[in-house]
C-alpha cells in the first residue's frame, strides 16, 4: 500500500503556496497535518499530481485571545496544542471537552485544525464544534481573504464551501454569551476510535433561569454536522427540566438526525443512542450554565 | 519517477542526508534506507500503531507521513531507546525492561510501537492510573497479549521509574 508519485513542494511563504494552488488548481492538494490525506493516497483514493505542504508555514500555527473574549485559532495548530492550551480551556470549555475525544494522541500530535475542518468528514468533532460554537472561517487567494461561518462552510459529504485555489488560514471563534453552559459527548466502540454519534451542546439561560438559546448539533448523523433547529427552538423560553430535555431529545432524534447506520449499529439504535446523548448533554449543560449563574 | 529531494535530519541523534523520492513513507524510509527496521510498519493506513516513532519527542504514526516532512527534523526510534543518557549502552530502557519481566509482549510485532507510544507518555504522566495507561495505548492494536499484560509493564515501568528518580 504505497501512494502514487506526485510532485512535492513545501513552501516558505504563504503568497508562494497561493500561487502553487492558483496554478495547479484541483491537481493539487494541501498538506496539513496529513493525518486523513495520507491514509487516502496510500489506499490509492487519492492520486494528486502535486502536493503542498503547509508545514513549514509556522505563522499559521497559533493560538491567541481575541479582544471581544474569544479565540484566534491559526489552521495549522495541532489539535495536541488546542488540547493542553490553557486559553482554549478558558474560552471554550466546549471545545476543552472535546478535543480529547479525536482519535488518539499520535494523531492528535499531527493533526491540525485546519486539517480536519477542511477535510469535512461528518464523524469528525472538529467541523461539530466550530458550527455549535458558530464559529467563522478565513480564506485566503491571492485574490484576498473571505469569511465564512462554519455552518455555511459545510455543504454536504466532505463538500465544504472553498475553491482549490484558497486556504484556510484562521477560525475565530466567539466567546459564549454570559450564563451559558456546554457539553460535548460521543459514543465509540472503544476509545479513540470514529464516534458512531456524538452531540454538542451549548445552551444559554436568561436571568430568570429559563432557556434562552440552545444550539444541538451531532456528527456522524448526517452528511454533515447536523443542527438540530426544531429541537433547539422548542427549548426557547422553557425552564429546564428532565422533562423537557427527553421530549426535545426525541425530537432531535426521529426529526432531525439522518445516521445511515452500518453493520455497528442500526438506524433505531443510533437514533435510541441519541436520545441518551442528547438528554445527557442537555442535563449537563444546564447545570453548567446554572452553575454560572451563582454568585462567585 | 518524481523528483527526488535531499533531506537532512537526526535519527536517534546521528545526522543522516538521503536522497527521496516524495511518496516514499517515513516509514519505509527509516526500515530501507537507513536500515532501522525497529519501526515496523502494520496497517499503513494509521490505525494499528505499529510504526510508531518520536518527532521531535512526540509520538507520531511514520507511515502516514513522507520522509520528505522529516527534513529538518529531529526523530528518535526504538533503536534509540538504549542509547538515551538515562541508561547503561547495554541496558534496556526501564520500559523495556518492565515489558521483559511482566510478559508485556509474546510475538513482539506491536511492541516498538507501544514503547514509542509510552516513552512520552510516562515522560508527561510519571504515576498513571489503570485507565490512564489504557487510554494511553488505545491507539495501538496488539493481537497477541489481550492487553493486560502490557498495562501490567506500563505500571511497573511507571513504579521502578519513580523509585529510581527518588532514591
Amino acid at each position: 500500500m504505497k501512494p502514487a508519485p506526485f510532485e512535492y513542494v513545501a513552501p516558505r511563504s504563504l503568497e508562494d503556496a497561493l500561487s502553487l494552488m492558483a496554478e495547479h488548481g484541483d491537481e493539487a492538494k494541501l498538506l496539513a497535518g496529513g493525518q486523513s490525506l495520507v491514509p487516502a493516497m496510500n489506499f490509492r483514493l487519492l492520486q494528486p499530481t502535486i502536493l503542498v505542504d503547509l508545514n513549514r508555514l509556522e505563522q499559521l500555527a497559533f493560538v491567541q485571545g481575541a479582544e471581544d473574549g474569544g479565540l484566534r485559532l491559526g489552521a495549522l495548530t495541532r489539535q495536541r496544542e488546542m488540547e493542553l492550551n490553557s486559553l482554549v480551556a478558558q474560552r471554550s470549555p466546549l471545545m476543552h471537552e472535546a478535543l480529547p475525544y479525536i482519535a488518539h494522541v499520535q494523531i492528535r500530535n499531527r493533526g491540525t485544525l485546519g486539517g480536519s475542518l477542511a477535510h469535512a468528514d461528518p464523524a469528525g468533532e472538529l467541523p461539530v464544534l466550530m458550527v455549535a460554537l458558530r464559529a467563522n472561517l478565513r480564506l485566503r487567494s491571492s485574490a484576498g481573504d473571505r469569511w465564512v461561518n462554519a455552518e455555511d462552510y459545510y455543504q454536504g459529504l466532505f463538500m465544504v464551501d472553498m475553491k482549490p485555489e484558497e486556504i484556510l488560514v484562521e477560525v475565530s471563534v466567539p466567546p459564549p454569551p454570559a450564563r451559558t453552559g456546554w457539553c460535548f459527548v460521543e459514543f465509540a466502540r472503544r476509545q479513540g476510535d470514529y464516534a458512531l454519534l456524538g452531540v454538542a451542546a451549548q445552551m444559554t439561560l436568561n436571568a430568570d433561569g429559563d432557556c434562552q438559546e440552545a444550539r444541538l448539533v451531532y456528527l456522524n448523523a448526517g452528511e454533515k454536522p447536523v443542527v438540530a433547529t426544531r429541537a433547539g427552538a422548542e427549548l426557547h423560553a422553557r425552564p429546564p427540566s428532565a422533562e423537557l430535555f427527553e421530549e426535545v431529545a426525541h425530537i432531535a432524534a426521529e426529526q432531525e438526525i439522518q445516521p445511515s447506520g452500518d453493520i455497528h449499529a442500526s438506524v433505531p439504535y443510533l437514533r435510541h443512542l441519541a436520545v441518551v446523548l442528547t438528554r445527557k448533554a442537555l442535563g449537563t449543560a444546564s447545570e453548567r450554565a446554572l452553575a454560572e449563574m451563582q454568585p462567585q | 519517477m518524481a523528483e527526488q529531494h535531499t533531506i537532512r535530519l537526526k535519527v536517534n541523534g546521528v545526522a543522516y542526508e538521503e536522497r527521496v523520492e516524495p511518496r516514499t513513507l517515513l516509514s519505509d524510509f527509516l526500515r530501507h534506507h537507513l536500515d532501522l527496521t525497529g519501526t515496523h510498519v502494520g496497517c499503513e493506513h494509521g490505525v494499528c500503531g505499529a510504526c510508531t516513532i518520536l518527532f521531535d519527542g512526540r509520538a507520531v504514526r511514520s507511515c502516514i507521513m513522507f520522509a520528505v516532512q522529516a527534513d529538518g527534523h529531529d526523530l528518535l526510534t526504538v533503536e534509540g531507546l538504549t542509547a538515551s543518557e538515562s541508561v547503561e549502552p547495554d541496558d534496556l530502557h526501564p520500559l523495556q525492561k518492565a515489558f521483559w519481566d511482566a510478559h508485556g509482549l509474546q510475538c513482539g510485532f506491536c511492541t516498538p510501537g507501544f514503547l514509542m507510544t509510552l516513552v512520552p507518555f510516562l515522560e508527561q504522566n510519571p504515576r498513571p492510573t489503570e485507565p490512564e495507561v489504557r487510554e494511553a495505548i488505545s491507539g495501538n492494536l496488539c493481537r497477541c497479549t489481550g492487553y493486560e499484560h502490557i498495562v501490567d509493564a506500563v505500571l511497573l515501568a511507571a513504579t521502578r521509574m519513580h523509585e529510581s528518580a527518588t532514591e
